[in-house]
């Protein structure tokens, strides 16, 4: 052999290492994500008259009830702040995180069809679900801020803002870490059960009661506030009011111990999505 | 010429049975049983592939020690029976699924095609799954915004193009797909079976863009049943059996091994002692192509020659005449013919009969022969029935025509005129 030097732009092998993804494919497939994102956001609405307002409709709605069931009937303190600031702002949150997680979870049995054809870096279709998850975040923030300013400046209630607003960015990228991370596992799963799939769908729902969207934290007795607390969800509401709202807990180490596990599930869920993205076509 | 693509030492292998068995009931019971030392009870039984590994692991290698290159600029043909794994040498060449074993060594930009349309989304229209599909197929935006007047003119759907997708002809909607794909410009191009759809004026346009695409010196790997169109595009095949490579080489040479390997396909029939009668002795009857062998499939673009040998033993020959039937694979007759109606009559003693069929009288497909040897033009000596078959296939034909199969059975042709000319 005289070309044992040649150079290969690509080897295809059995599957190698625990943690192989190719970012830089992803990177060269930016382009196809920007379209997914489209596709999803153009598909979604198409042929509805409201369009994008269903956005704002959601939220609206279920804040409504909230209030009704939660602030009128059950009376459940939120901290002096306005119902509606009170319930949207966990809505919202919750919302976005909720559907980064079940719309990745079903990333391979979705898209089997697709998959089957044609090859791209399968991480394209749940980073597309994040950010496309992002435009209905946005606009539903939009909402949230002019309720806000009604209140503020209008009726004049002292809402304590402070500097930790400026660590909304970090509660973003923390949502959309944990959402995509959990999602990544439930579907590299779900190519062999498909019992996960029921499951995501009411355990997402129960989930958002172990979250404080309808109740403060500081209303759950010490002794259990540190189950809540595993959920990553907890401490990213709780600042996220702190920070605009001026109530709730507000603990850098929550955020740490967030990170740390946001980390950790990141990691786990690259290792299986990379472990199942090579061989679930033939399992799916 | 370089090497673009180096296939080493390649195997698939697919677990029978916990394909698509995923519950974890089903899972668990697996393992219960296998703690008792039971067989797994949801293998699948009789699966047909028969390279079975030792040891009763149940996995079945649907690829197994693949190994050859393609050289740039070289069109290869990949042909096989259903089954011999050729779906799965494409998935593994266009990573959608991995390999158990081995390497495939790729230079240059790759792209696969073995579907028209992916990702089609029906609720968006032309314009935008042109970008999404386009992007699919592993091409930047900017690229398919160079491209996209091109691409809509060669689709032909320009009135509709801001008219979503679900709303088109299923016709335009492939067009549209294959727009796209024509327009991708890798270094090595994979294609499926993709002309096997849309009808003769679809095929005639893809055949005649792969054509180009071919020709502008780019590797292409193409999978195909249809050997009339592998003959007019590949320069070399490769033969799948059952898993492993066959043969590679010239494609007329690997059409030719290919369907040799049909063990239906006999043009050569001799007879034994049965066939011994009193009055006669059929000792052979053959079919081949004028100037070829028996042992080489039968084309439709050339003459083909039918021989008979026998015996008559009987003095009087001219009392006997020989008639053969043509019969279809329906089992229809259709036409009989006989020596005697050109004047050529059996003598005693041993008779070496050839009968030729002109070029493109046949279509292709498989026939049944009939023979019947009649005294004094009334009474039958010898009916034997579907005596033998033989099977005729496409030549190569001219790029750009339908390469699908005409209808009917044979195509003889007429004296036309034309009074106005």
């Amino acid at each position: 052999m005289t070309q044992t030097e040649e150079h290969w732009d690509l080897i295809i092998k059995p599957k190698s290492s625990l943690f192989s993804i190719d970012f830089k494919q992803v990177w060269r497939y930016r382009d196809l994500m920007l379209l997914f994102v489209k596709r999803d956001f153009v598909a979604t609405y198409k042929q509805t008259i409201l369009g994008p307002l269903w956005f704002i409709v959601q939220p609206i709605l279920t804040t409504i009830t909230f209030m009704v069931i939660f602030g009128n009937i059950a009376k459940i303190s939120t901290e002096g702040v306005p119902h509606i600031l009170f319930y949207l702002s966990g809505i919202v949150m919750w919302g976005y995180y909720s559907e980064c997680l079940t719309k990745t979870s079903d990333t391979f049995s979705v898209n089997s069809d697709l998959f089957g054809k044609v090859y791209f870096p399968r991480l394209i279709v749940p980073f597309s679900v994040i950010i496309s998850s992002m435009i209905r975040l946005s606009i539903q923030l939009v909402l949230f801020f002019c309720f806000w300013a009604y209140y503020y400046f209008y009726k004049g209630i002292p809402l304590n803002v402070n500097s930790t607003v400026f660590l909304f960015p970090l509660l973003l990228i923390l949502m959309a870490g944990h959402g995509l991370a959990l999602g990544i596992i439930i579907s590299s799963m779900t190519t062999k059960y498909r019992d996960l799939r029921f499951l995501v769908q009411f355990g997402v729902q129960l989930l958002m009661y172990a979250s404080p969207v309808v109740y403060p934290l500081s209303s759950v007795p010490e002794k259990y506030k540190w189950i809540l607390l595993l959920n990553p969800m907890t401490s990213i509401i709780e600042t996220f009011k702190y920070g605009f709202l001026g109530i709730g807990v507000f603990n850098f180490q929550y955020l740490i111990y967030n990170f740390l596990s946001l980390v950790v599930i990141l990691f786990i869920g690259f290792v299986v999505f990379n472990k199942v993205e090579k061989s679930f076509m033939d399992t799916v | 010429m370089s090497t673009v693509v180096k296939v080493e030492n390649l195997g698939k292998q697919y677990r029978l049975g916990q394909v698509g068995t995923g519950t974890v009931y089903q899972d668990l019971n697996r393992f219960w049983y296998k703690l008792r030392g039971k067989e797994d009870p949801y293998v699948k039984i009789g699966q047909e592939n028969s390279l079975r590994n030792s040891g009763g692991n149940h996995l079945v290698w649907a690829l197994k020690e693949i190994n050859f290159d393609v050289k740039e600029g070289q069109v290869l043909g990949i042909i096989g029976k259903n089954g011999a794994g050729k779906s799965t040498l494409l998935k593994l060449l266009s990573k959608v699924t991995y390999p158990t074993l081995g390497e495939i060594k790729i230079k240059g930009r790759i792209a696969a095609l073995l579907e028209v349309g992916t990702g089609f989304h029906p609720e968006l229209t032309g314009r935008e799954n042109i970008f999404l599909n386009g992007a699919i197929l592993g091409m930047r935006k900017a690229e398919i915004r160079a491209k996209f007047d091109e691409i809509v003119e060669f689709s032909g759907v320009e009135k509709y193009i801001d008219t979503p997708v679900k709303r088109y002809s299923s016709g335009m909607r492939v067009r549209l797909a294959f727009a796209v794909a024509a327009h991708l410009e890798p270094e090595i191009l994979i294609l499926d079976e993709v002309l096997a759809v849309g009808d003769a004026e679809f095929q005639k346009k893809c055949l005649g863009k792969m054509k180009d695409v071919a020709g502008t010196g780019r590797t292409v790997l193409f999978v195909s049943h249809n050997m009339a169109a592998v003959k007019s595009l590949c320069d070399t095949a490769l033969v799948l059996v059952n898993g492993k490579v066959q043969y590679v080489g010239e494609t007329t040479n690997a059409v030719s091994y290919y369907l040799k390997g049909d063990s239906d396909n006999q043009n050569m029939k001799t007879f034994s002692s049965e066939y011994d009668k009193p009055e006669f002795s059929l000792h052979q009857m053959s079919l081949n192509n004028y100037s070829k062998t028996n042992e080489e499939p039968l084309v439709e673009n050339e003459d083909i020659e039918f021989h008979i040998s026998l015996t008559l033993k009987n003095e009087n020959f001219k009392n006997y005449h020989i008639t053969f039937h043509l019969i279809n694979e329906l089992g229809e007759t259709l036409f009989s013919f006989s020596p005697s109606s050109t004047g050529i009559n059996l003598r005693t003693g041993l008779n070496n009969l050839i009968c030729t069929f002109p070029k493109l009288f046949f279509q292709s497909g498989t026939y049944y022969l009939s023979l019947y040897i009649f005294r004094n033009k009334k009474e039958a000596v010898i009916i034997e029935k579907d005596v033998m078959s033989f099977t005729v296939v496409d030549g190569g034909r001219e790029l750009g025509v339908f390469m699908g199969r005409e209808p009917g059975f044979i195509r003889p042709k007429f004296n036309w005129e034309n009074k106005n000319m």
